[in-house]
């Protein structure tokens, strides 16, 4: 369970950083009228919805340290056998920091308010991402070709489940990405398409994360970091 | 007193406070069935829950008859037995408790309580509710489905729960079970999503964290551990899901069923499930207690009249609570084993958490001490909490230290402990809060008469059921068990006690059908309540009408110029002064 205490660490950290700037020591009982003088303890002037999706994304990161955790639980156990990770993953790795890229290219055209870059950065974000998922899903299928089922070993139990969830949530992300690119081809003004820009920006940069943690994982790295480090504690 | 306005300026407009855009209805289905108004959201997950709540009491009675009376109820076989034990601790756990506090009493205060037209994202809050429309639905389907309910435990411990052995494991029981979870966290995500970002973003002028009524921090700390804590049980549901469905190994060790027959699984690890489970299992019991924790404040504070005592300490020791709680997790394992620091290290956080909670009960005694207290239905409920809250949470100090709880952990001392702490206590406070939020949201009190009557008969009902119930788990009654038989070291008295358990319950449960009949009584014929009966000072009591229109407030939302507890201020005309009242405390207290 070390990852996911790490990760609510993380959490715990932001959320004692923000509490600290709301006067929990005042004395509420003594102090009456507007609080003009203490702005930052309303409510922020950031739009609800980035909020939204920054607490949303911290549940999705303690979903997958939950799942990390549980890899690494399992993984101690004799029957343990990793299967040789399939090479098209580096591809996919690349789509998905494409996608990436071109998210935050179109953040950056839709606050210049340059339509036509727009549509671009967005519609290369979004293939990009299909290319991404068109890739996991060949990598399966060479998985499964070289004779590793989802109930071969854990390990391979553990490649389909990490990866499905993965893309579960890149798949719910193209819904709302999908909105965007359709919204941005239909009109031409660009400024009302830099909240939903951002937050698909901001989604795909998470996942992004996510999915290189999960790389690591499944490449082993992650367990041999961990080896090293409790090699340099003991 | 200190003046936090700068020198002669006036009270704030409220022009300056950014207007949400509302979605009106337009006719009847989106103005009551798929509403996005959180009052509508909110009484139809109280109607839901109450309504799977029903079936999970039935289920309690079946249990106990059987308990009581093993002979005459001999077709409660074991199997159904279990099952009966499945469902009703999952659906008063979950489907009850935690979507009565978070989706029902959530739905309905946040907004009001905050100054907020509505929750920040209305679309997402109806889809929690359809979502958790659905959970409910499958979780009763399965009660229809071939092989029936899952008998698992409401822990669905691995390998039990999917082995033929247990009802439900190898038929549709387990895995409906399991999807229905699934669906409620997804569902409540939705949902949690909006209780947080509009405490974050939707709190109106002047009202700062420290000036939120504490019921608000309770429901607000709550769901953010629910938020944490849910995807825990969320990924033992799916791995479990794998494991039944296609044979995976995560949980399932090489095993051989019934002795002939061996299952495809080979080397998981059940303890691993315990780990994710307990992870979201202990959360969840401060996720029903925290909201519970603050309503009751509101309940004390209002009815007896006086500002609720340690306010801050109220604040930091909900804010504790909430954290510790993440680190407690494997005091629920004790007997599967483990290494002794952790033991060490897990009694240790167990037994500090008491520290906060015994704050909240001090400051609570310390709220009534020389206030002017009314004995009305709302704090009879309050008061019958912090008892049975303290009598349940000092049996958790006997189960927090290792030495005691391996003896005492499957007996029926531990159901009545967490009966107590977890079922009876949540469930007072949440009976104190319909009477008290009901006049709100219909516009009615409830009948009076029937009131007493409930409250009486479930506070003493509720104590004959548990209290007894200790001395039979001390003996080593276990748990579990749908009957004892002969067993030499069960005394006969244990079975009298088990009759007199049994119809104290029954009684018990008809007093919930004289609390139903009054909720619908009353809508109708119930004394008109007026804007403010209680003469309360938060902002759900200063609304433009009663029930609260769409959108609240009127043309203007709140200011708030004061915390949520000036009661009894020395000085004042009124012996209370609503937060939205500009006037210096001196001069405050409108009519």
């Amino acid at each position: 369970m070390s990852a996911i205490v790490i990760f609510l660490a993380l959490i715990a950290a932001v959320v004692g950083w923000w509490l600290s700037h709301q006067r929990l020591m005042s004395k509420p009982w003594l102090e009456a009228g507007p609080v003009t003088a203490f702005p930052e303890t309303e409510a922020s002037l950031m739009h609800p919805a980035k909020i939204g999706l920054g607490v949303f994304l911290a549940v999705v990161g303690t979903l997958f340290a939950l799942l990390i955790s549980a890899y690494f639980m399992r993984m101690v156990y004799a029957d343990w056998q990793p299967a040789p990770v399939p090479k098209i993953l580096w591809l996919n790795t690349a789509m998905l920091v494409l996608a990436s890229i071109a998210l935050q290219g179109a953040v950056s055209a839709a606050h210049k308010g340059q339509p036509d870059n727009l549509r671009l950065a967005l519609l290369i974000g979004a293939l990009a991402s299909v290319a991404f998922l068109g890739g996991q899903l060949l990598a399966w299928r060479d998985f499964a070709a070289e004779g590793y089922f989802a109930t071969e070993n854990p390990a391979t139990s553990f490649f389909y489940l990490l990866t499905a969830m993965h893309g579960l949530h890149i798949i719910g992300g193209l819904v709302a990405l999908g909105r965007v690119n359709f919204r941005a081809w239909q009109s031409a003004r660009s400024e009302t398409l830099v909240l939903p820009t951002e937050l698909c920006a901001m989604y795909w940069h998470v996942l992004l994360v996510v999915w290189v943690v999960l790389f690591c994982v499944l490449m082993g790295w992650a367990a041999d970091l961990i080896d090293i480090c409790r090699g340099l504690l003991t | 007193m200190v003046d936090l306005t700068p020198h002669g300026a006036g009270p704030i407009s409220a022009a300056e406070v950014a207007e949400v855009e509302l979605y009106h209805p337009h006719g009847w289905w989106t103005k009551y069935v798929f509403s996005q108004d959180a009052k509508v959201i909110a009484i139809q997950y109280a109607g839901t829950a109450t309504a799977i709540g029903l079936v999970a009491l039935v289920l309690s009675w079946l249990m106990r008859l059987k308990l009581g009376f093993p002979d005459t109820f001999a077709s409660i076989t074991p199997d159904t037995y279990y099952q009966f034990m499945t469902m009703h601790g999952m659906i008063m756990v979950i489907y009850l408790l935690t979507a009565l506090f978070l989706g029902g009493f959530g739905n309905y205060l946040i907004p009001l309580m905050v100054g907020a037209r509505d929750m920040v994202f209305p679309y997402v809050n109806m889809l929690s509710f359809w979502i958790y429309l659905l959970a409910v639905l499958v979780l009763a389907g399965s009660f229809f489905a071939p092989g029936g309910p899952t008998g698992a435990g409401w822990t669905l411990y691995p390998p039990q729960a999917i082995t033929s052995g247990t009802p439900g494991g190898q038929d549709w029981g387990i895995i409906l079970m399991l999807v229905s979870l699934i669906l409620f966290i997804v569902g409540f995500t939705m949902g949690g999503l909006n209780y947080v970002v509009t405490v974050l973003q939707g709190r109106t002028r002047g009202m700062t964290l420290m000036r939120l009524p504490l019921t608000v921090w309770g429901i607000f700390t709550a769901t953010v551990m629910a938020l944490l804590a849910f995807p825990a049980l969320f990924v033992a549901c799916v791995m479990m899901l794998f494991d039944r469905v296609i044979g995976s190994s995560f949980f399932m060790p090489a095993i051989v069923e019934m002795g002939t027959n061996p299952l495809p699984h080979d080397g998981g690890s059940p303890i691993m499930f315990q780990h994710l489970f307990w992870f979201f299992g202990h959360p969840e019991v401060y996720i029903v207690a925290l909201p519970a924790f603050g309503i009751v404040s509101d309940l004390i504070s209002t009815h007896a009249r006086k500002n609720i005592f340690g306010y801050r300490m109220m604040v930091w020791a909900i804010i504790g609570i909430g954290a510790l709680s993440f680190v407690v997790w494997a005091h629920h394992m004790y007997v599967s084993g483990m290494h002794p620091y952790f033991g060490f290290f897990f009694a240790t956080t167990t037994l500090i958490i008491a520290i906060p909670t015994a704050i909240k009960v001090y400051n609570w005694v310390l709220t009534l001490w020389r206030g002017d207290i009314h004995l009305t239905i709302p704090m009879l409920f309050a008061l019958a909490f912090i008892v049975t809250f303290v009598n349940g949470g000092l049996t958790g100090l006997f189960l927090g230290n290792v030495v005691v709880d391996v003896p005492l952990a499957q007996t029926m001392f531990v159901v009545a402990h967490f009966h107590m702490v977890m079922g009876v206590a949540p469930i007072l406070v949440v009976f104190g809060a319909i009477y008290h939020w009901y006049p709100k949201v219909t516009g009615r009190m409830l009948n009076e008469a029937m009131g007493r009557f409930h409250f009486w008969v479930t506070f003493l009902g509720a104590y004959l059921i548990f209290f007894p119930m200790h001395y039979v788990g001390l003996v080593g009654v276990p748990r579990r068990y749908p009957e004892i038989g002969d067993t030499a070291f069960v005394p006969p008295s244990v079975h009298t006690l088990n009759e007199f358990i049994t119809i104290a319950a029954l009684v018990v449960g008809f007093a919930q059908m004289v609390f139903l009949f009054n909720l619908l009584w009353s809508i109708r014929h119930g004394r008109p309540a007026g804007d403010n009966p209680w003469r309360a000072t938060t902002l759900e009591w200063q609304t433009a009408g009663t029930p609260p229109p769409h959108g609240n407030f009127g043309k203007e939302l709140p200011v708030v110029y004061r915390w949520a507890y000036d009661y009894s201020v020395p000085g004042a005309s009124e012996d209370f002064i609503p937060q939205n009242d500009p006037r210096p405390r001196t001069q405050g207290g409108s009519a």
